[in-house]
């Protein structure tokens, strides 16, 4: 199994002008602990809506590259809104599920994911380019690629390990957090 | 007098104010207003399976630099609670234009639970409210409800009354 700050460290260790939205919990703590930045629009909240955010992000910007980094639970929230990406088809959103297959923010409780309910199956089903799963480091080097250049949209599902990490706090002001985002991204 | 067809007075705002992406579940009501979105190449519509998606949408265009706008009924507006706190936390601008179901000369008995308490929710979930009853002030209305969202980073729904819409045949 993958270590999930590891898998994330390595995903944005060379970001170039990647716009990134992680999803709450734990997510959202991988992303601030690989290295903060004003291009991370983190979620401490709106369980269920960081692949909407993607998307409405990417169609607004289709010369920028974007990646959600979510959880299972915060995906299974969301299932719908794979559907609606895959209506709209981005070529530029990839959504990366870190999967430990628990509720890891509520005292590791089993998500559908560990019952064998099949996120990949579904991104397919929804129309996704690209629906994989990430089991080895080399596997997490190809979702790097596919971040940065993949003809999305993209599904990756990282298996990761169910260790308790260290919480690594990013600021929480959302208007801030919109704010500093906002100022850091150029005009199309 | 305005002799517009009212959703064509919506469709007029949103290109004054150039909103770029209409976020909408399919509904009678809306049904001209999204034909007028998806015929227009400069405004990306975007078909959803639950309104709450669409205040994610919203959120996420708005941070790329594109205004949206979202459609929906009444009982739409029940689907988002939780996720309009995105709105709030981080001030967002929300506009969101809702078809009322359950109010008047309602056939179906079930629309009335959620009908009957949608402004109230709107509020409480942070949102300006506007309620329209007369086809000739959707046009001042929209323009006002439009211009607050964008100037002041403020969530608002303008509520398009069942009166209001009773008036047309919409179907």
């Amino acid at each position: 199994m993958l270590d999930r700050r590891d898998v994330v460290k390595r995903l944005l260790i060379d970001r170039g002008d990647l716009l990134v939205v992680p999803g709450l919990g734990a997510p959202t703590y991988d992303v601030a602990a690989a290295g903060d930045h004003p291009l991370n629009f983190y979620l401490w909240g709106a369980m269920g809506g960081a692949a909407m955010i993607g998307l409405g992000l990417a169609l607004a910007r289709p010369d920028r590259r974007v990646a959600v980094i979510t959880g299972d639970g915060e995906m299974l929230m969301g299932l719908g809104s794979l559907a609606t990406i895959g209506v709209k088809q981005p070529p530029n959103l990839a959504i990366v599920v870190l999967d430990n297959r628990h509720y890891g923010e509520t005292g590791m409780q089993a998500s559908h994911t560990d019952a064998g309910i099949d996120l990949i199956g579904i991104a397919k089903s929804c129309r996704f380019a690209d629906a994989r799963a990430a089991l080895t480091e080399r596997d997490v080097d190809d979702t790097s690629r596919l971040l940065h250049a993949g003809k999305g949209p993209s599904f990756v599902q990282v298996q990761v390990a169910t260790d308790d990490v260290a919480r690594v706090l990013p600021i929480r002001d959302g208007r801030e957090i919109k704010r500093r985002f906002m100022d850091a991204l150029p005009k199309a | 007098m305005d002799d517009r067809p009212w959703p064509d007075a919506i469709y007029a705002h949103f290109k004054r104010m150039n909103i770029r992406q209409v976020g909408y579940v399919p509904d009678a009501g809306h049904s001209r207003l999204i034909k007028r979105c998806i015929d227009d190449p400069e405004i990306t519509e975007i078909v959803l399976t639950t309104e709450e998606e669409g205040v994610g949408l919203v959120a996420g265009a708005f941070l790329g630099g594109q205004r949206a706008a979202l459609l929906m009924q009444s009982s739409g507006v029940g689907n988002c609670i939780n996720m309009f706190s995105l709105i709030q936390n981080c001030g967002f601008p929300c506009l969101v234009l809702v078809t009322m179901r359950g109010e008047w000369e309602e056939f179906n008995p079930w629309q009335v639970a959620m009908g009957s308490i949608t402004e109230e929710c709107l509020r409480l979930a942070g949102f300006s409210t506007y309620r329209i009853d007369d086809p000739a002030r959707v046009d001042e209305i929209v323009r006002i409800a439009g211009d607050r969202a964008f100037n002041e980073d403020k969530a608002i729904a303008v509520i398009l009354s069942q009166i209001l819409i009773g008036k047309k045949d919409w179907r």
